[in-house]
């Protein structure tokens, strides 16, 4: 195959299929380093003052919480929309980047899908806790009850219930069968009898059979095929909740597209984030290389530019609709008294990507984690200043009020960073973090070793 | 069927083993199985297996969600309990679309992962032969069946075949496990 001088390898260290195996598997089969320890008791705590504000909550009531009659959304709401939008970028990378046939993506696809499922399960949480009887959940499915009443299928949120249930279910089937093969290269590595009997199971008797592999082919290419729409499907789906209300700064025809872009966005500054820290600590800075982080960069400099024309946007059709109640939620958001969220957003996410069209910072790796730190803040706010700032003052001044979190929220959101980061982390102990059979099908168009030769 | 002999030969290359592969096609030999550490693109025109009907699958399984998930709403919104949300009509098409889509991904999803899962024999409790255990890491295996003819004369001459296109670790096998999992 040919394959432009030009192109940068994806794969360095001159490689060949035994060292990718033998480098991606050894933190499967070694004992993890202080490191891992260290970080997993971290979270591990994180996760334990979650689950006892959660339980307090239950336990309580949402009394707990700062909500008011007129912000009845708070940082539930604003964690539940963040923590989808994370989960985008996984399925974007493993099923848009595998349609376009980018080759890069082979390299970060798997623990992105991993972060993915981990990032919708914490997202799914919030509206459970925020409906304050965790154990009436079930209420939300429509299921033949005693009280004979069906659930409101014209309602976004209802909609979000089949939409994050259809994401995760799918999200986790895709990982799973793209992990089969890379399960079942443990399972012949792996010395221990203990080892060989628990990956035998978990890779369903994976062999590489050439027909096996012929239908996972086709299984996978259909598979990303129906994953696309869903991803875009979802985000659009969470902005109806706010797009299709009544309150001024919700009701905005572009959110759809605005929120898919900058779930986009955010997912990608949390890959970045878990990966450059993940890649220098497991040692696979010869699969995840600055060509890589810099692809990443490029689409994080497109998402976060349609992300900073949709605010601009808003902002001009506030005023130029004639309006007086969005004229004055736009100016209230910028120069009202939550004005430091509004503006936090702004440079973090409208400005600071714009540093990326110099080449030289889009290849630090150092400038790329600081920034896409800054974009997970930026974007958390964003989600803050949509929820609270249009609710807050809407259009009786005689109900304006001011929303503070409680500590009891303070910690749920802490807890779901620690549930986040212990599956990740447990993720990386036992599981492949790079898709081993994809790296090994592009070595010799992207390996630096191959590439010279032809 | 107990295919009860077989020859079993490795290769470390992925164009050794296409090359090596449609030498053995050409001479008419049978291949009874390839077992390849990444999917190897080619390879199944030289086997000459036919497309999957996973694509099939799926999109019957995506048909019957959607239908499904439509003729729910449609069904508890017309008949079996009409409610009044502000004035809306109860047959209320755009609303159910979301829904819709969204059965028709997750009916199609689980369809074609079955689908594989089964036709494949894949699942957990799946005991598979394993025929050498770096097939998984950097072996390209191949397992020819002799058909009929079980002669010395024919053994050898698969032998030299393999050998000639760069094939190593030739051996003449007959655990009758082969024709079990497929």
């Amino acid at each position: 195959m040919y394959v432009s001088p030009l192109r940068e390898p994806l794969i360095t260290g001159n490689k060949d299929y035994k060292k990718i195996t033998a480098d991606i598997t050894r933190p499967v089969l070694t004992k993890p380093g202080k490191t891992w320890f260290f970080g997993i008791t971290l979270s591990s705590i994180a996760l334990i003052i979650g689950v006892f504000a959660i339980a307090m909550t239950i336990w309580k009531g949402i009394g707990l919480w700062g909500l008011n009659r007129t912000i009845g959304w708070g940082w539930g709401i604003t964690n539940f929309v963040w923590w989808v939008g994370i989960g985008h970028a996984g399925t974007f990378i493993s099923a848009i980047l595998l349609l376009f046939r980018q080759k890069w993506r082979t390299g970060i696809n798997r623990s992105a899908e991993a972060m993915t499922i981990f990032a919708v399960m914490c997202a799914g949480l919030f509206p459970l806790i925020h409906m304050g009887r965790l154990p009436l959940g079930y209420f939300i499915l429509p299921y033949p009850n005693t009280r004979q009443l069906w659930v409101n299928f014209n309602s976004p949120l209802l909609w979000d219930v089949f939409a994050i249930t259809t994401y995760l279910l799918v999200s986790i089937l895709f990982w799973y069968m793209g992990l089969l093969p890379d399960i079942g290269t443990i399972r012949d590595k792996a010395k221990s009898k203990a080892r060989k009997i628990i990956y035998g199971l978990l890779s369903f008797g994976w062999k590489g059979s050439a027909r096996h592999w012929s239908r996972h082919e086709s299984m996978s290419l259909i598979l990303a095929g129906l994953a696309a729409p869903l991803v875009l499907s979802v985000h659009s789906i969470v902005s109806f909740d706010f797009a299709t209300s009544v309150i001024p700064g919700w009701h905005t025809t572009i959110f759809p597209p605005y929120f898919v872009s900058g779930a986009i966005f955010s997912g990608f500054a949390m890959v970045l984030t878990l990966m450059l820290i993940a890649r220098k600590a497991m040692n696979l800075e010869d699969y995840i290389t600055v060509n890589h982080v810099e692809s990443m960069n490029k689409i994080i400099i497109a998402t976060g530019s349609i992300v900073g024309i949709a605010y601009i946007t808003e902002l001009f059709i506030s005023w130029y609709s004639g309006s007086i109640y969005e004229k004055f939620t736009f100016f209230n958001r910028a120069l009202g008294p939550y004005w430091w969220a509004y503006w936090i957003m702004m440079t973090c996410n409208v400005i600071s990507p714009q540093l990326l069209w110099f080449r030289k910072l889009r290849r630090s790796v150092v400038f790329t984690f600081i920034l896409s730190i800054f974009i997970n803040i930026g974007m958390w706010f964003e989600r803050f200043v949509i929820v609270v700032t249009s609710l807050h003052r809407d259009y009786l001044p005689s109900s304006w009020a001011m929303y503070k979190p409680t500590i009891t929220e303070v910690a749920i959101f802490i807890g779901t960073l620690g549930i986040f980061f212990t599956c990740f982390l447990l993720f990386i102990r036992f599981f492949p973090v790079i898709a081993i059979a994809e790296v090994k099908s592009v070595l010799k168009s992207s390996g630096d070793n191959k590439k010279n030769k032809h | 069927m107990a295919q009860a002999k077989y020859i079993k030969a490795y290769y470390l290359d992925d164009n050794q083993l296409l090359k090596g592969l449609k030498n053995l096609k050409k001479k008419g030999f049978q291949i009874l199985d390839v077992l390849t550490p990444f999917p190897v693109h080619g390879l199944d025109k030289v086997l000459g297996y036919r497309r999957s009907w996973i694509a099939r699958v799926g999109f019957i399984g995506g048909a019957i969600g959607a239908a499904s998930g439509f003729l729910f709403q449609t069904w508890v919104f017309t008949k079996d309990y009409p409610l009044n949300f502000g004035g809306k009509p109860f047959f209320a098409v755009p609303s159910f679309i979301p829904v819709t889509f969204e059965c028709t991904v997750l009916f199609a999803a689980f369809a074609m992962v079955f689908a594989f899962l089964i036709r494949s024999k894949l699942g957990p409790g799946a005991k598979p032969f394993i025929h050498d255990e770096r097939t998984t890491d950097d072996r390209f295996l191949v397992l020819v069946g002799m058909g009929k003819d079980e002669s010395e004369k024919n053994v050898t001459e698969i032998k030299k075949s393999l050998k000639e296109s760069g094939a190593e670790g030739i051996a003449l096998k007959d655990d009758v496990q082969i024709s079990k999992n497929f």
